[in-house]
């Protein structure tokens, strides 16, 4: 009985660790590209790597961060980088996610091809402030029944350099709904010259990996691992008026550049529309009525499009796009700025296009 | 039969009358997933090919030359699933290697079949059916080529119905579930001609 154990023991153990021993073999010769130099920006930056990584990976390890919301699995299509040499051809599990235009500057999705060769990569500078914090949360509260704000203070590095509109991507670590790491995009709600901190608006979706994770089982005083900033939502320089659109927890990165615009002293012409089913899903509103009296020419208009009788609402009604069409005139020169969800924007960019705003002056973030 | 002819009838068998997808229903997970796009399938339908193939082959070895002699036969699920992980990732290394264009059309989809039940089915039924070294591999050839005819008819349908009205609740797994049903209906039709197992 006991050499029987013994032997198939042995066997499996034996066989285990053969194969283990081949695979480490065949890593460290088939699999092995040897260094690699990746040149960034026209060799602007110069790094030499061990190769056989994804690029998304490797760059990681040198401390420069790809937007990737997936974490590298190929199915969210944000890491995108231009390879202007080496790096072969597109593979098959990038090509969803790419454009022909994208395809003939050969863009690249960094996560799926490996480093194989040397190779010169094209990066927008600002990914270069992209950097992993590690933050305390500070304050956790209630904005409705469905979205809190979370403050996270930075730890290390103790500051951040953000424009005013753009994310972070919060780690959520291994929990009942995820077994492994998984990464969510949320947008600054604070001001970028408050840089010790950040506020997040989150709401709460339900069996949503990291909404349920905030709502449920964050406290203050845990450790929250965060990257960024990244997005190319931020307030434009120019003295056209601004027309703000936000639904929901799209409030945050709109109140991120009206706070910036106060820091600044920009007194631009800006009205924010801000759609909400019913008073209860109305929040800040305190904030944004002492901004009207802070910022010199500052409108801010909440639109309920199922006000109930007892919110006693004498403001605006309707969808957000009604409102919008009722109320803008003559805009064919101002900018705007949307943040919300996809059906919402694509909505209301249809109807500021109507209204004359050329594409190039429509700027949105849309919350998937 | 003669001997000699048993590995082409098993062969024959294993692409038709026992298809491994449409009789023993294994290997459903990447045939439900990759089967809307036509192009993949083809990849993916020759990676699991060549897998089945040449696992079956190993394993016959492993089998025969380790686990019999030793009477582990009980250990058969651990140690053939670990050949098969094991090769998988040493082929998708040389691939990678040796040549860019096989591996943008095979390789990427090694990964993906590892864990697939069907290679590892392949496997067992050999072990079960007793099948010699020869009749082994034209076996895990077979069930292959007959796992990639599947999985080319499905994509060439669902490629059809991409412009018909679908009820909305069977759309996507729903419809690709049905069809495979009726796929496998038809393929009775050539039961009879051959029997294995």
């Amino acid at each position: 009985m006991v050499t029987t154990l013994l032997i198939s023991v042995t066997i499996v153990t034996s066989l285990a660790v053969f194969l283990a021993l081949l695979m480490v073999i065949a890593d460290a010769t088939i699999a092995n590209y040897g260094e690699v130099d990746i040149s960034i920006n026209d060799g602007s930056r110069q790094y030499t790597v061990r190769g056989g990584k994804p690029l998304l990976k490797t760059l990681g390890e040198q401390e420069i961060f790809i937007p990737s919301a997936c974490g590298g699995r190929g199915s969210c299509g944000l890491c995108k980088v231009q390879v202007v040499k080496g790096g072969g051809s597109i593979l098959p599990t990038e090509l969803p996610w790419l454009s022909e235009e994208e395809q003939q500057d050969n863009i690249r999705l960094s996560c799926q091809f490996k480093v194989k060769e040397s190779l010169e990569i094209k990066i927008p500078e600002e990914l270069f402030l992209v950097k992993a914090f590690e933050t305390k949360v500070a304050q956790i509260r209630d904005l409705t029944h469905d979205i809190k704000e979370v403050t996270l203070q930075l730890v290390d590095p103790p500051e951040i350099s953000a424009k005013a509109g753009q994310f972070i991507q919060f780690q959520v670590p291994e929990y009942e709904l995820t077994d492994e790491e998984v990464y969510r995009a949320y947008s600054l709600s604070s001001a970028p010259s408050d840089s010790t901190k950040v506020e997040l608006e989150i709401r709460l979706v339900p069996n949503g990996i990291c909404t349920t994770y905030v709502h449920k089982y964050l406290k203050e005083g845990d450790t929250v691992m965060i990257n960024g900033p990244y997005g190319d939502f931020y307030l434009r320089e120019s003295d056209r008026e601004a027309i703000c659109v936000a639904g929901g927890s799209g409030m945050a990165p709109i109140k991120s550049i009206l706070l910036d615009m106060k820091d600044k002293g920009i007194s631009r012409k800006t009205r924010y529309f801000f759609g909400a089913r019913s008073a209860g899903d109305l929040f800040l509103i305190d904030e944004m009525r002492e901004l009207e009296k802070t910022l010199p020419d500052f409108t801010f208009i909440p639109a309920l499009s199922e006000p109930q009788p007892e919110d006693d609402w004498d403001g605006d009604t309707g969808l957000i796009t009604d409102v919008l069409d009722r109320k803008l005139e003559n805009i064919q020169e101002a900018e705007a700025y949307l943040c919300g969800s996809p059906g919402m924007i694509d909505a209301c960019v249809k109807v500021l296009k109507d209204k004359g705003i050329p594409d190039e002056r429509i700027f949105y973030d849309k919350f998937a | 039969m003669e001997n000699s002819m048993i590995p082409v009838a098993v062969f024959f068998a294993a692409v038709f009358t026992n298809n491994i997808l449409l009789t023993n229903y294994l290997g459903m997970c990447s045939f439900l997933s990759v089967s809307k796009d036509l192009k993949a399938s083809y990849g993916l339908g020759i990676a699991v090919t060549f897998v089945m193939a040449t696992t079956s082959a190993i394993n016959w070895a492993v089998y025969t030359f380790l686990l019999e002699p030793f009477n582990l036969e009980y250990l058969r699920f651990i140690v053939l699933i670990m050949v098969i992980a094991a090769f998988v990732q040493l082929v998708e290394m040389v691939i990678e290697r040796v040549s860019e264009s096989l591996y943008a059309a095979l390789g990427i989809f090694l990964p993906l079949i590892t864990v697939n039940c069907a290679i590892l089915g392949v496997s067992l039924f050999m072990v079960i059916r007793d099948y010699d070294l020869i009749t082994s591999f034209f076996f895990g050839l077979g069930s292959g080529l007959g796992w990639f005819l599947a999985i080319l008819s499905m994509a060439g349908i669902l490629q059809k119905l991409k412009k018909a009205r679908i009820p909305r609740g069977l759309e996507g797994p729903g419809i690709t579930l049905i069809i495979t049903g009726i796929m496998a209906m038809a393929f009775m039709g050539f039961s009879g001609i051959l029997t294995i197992g």
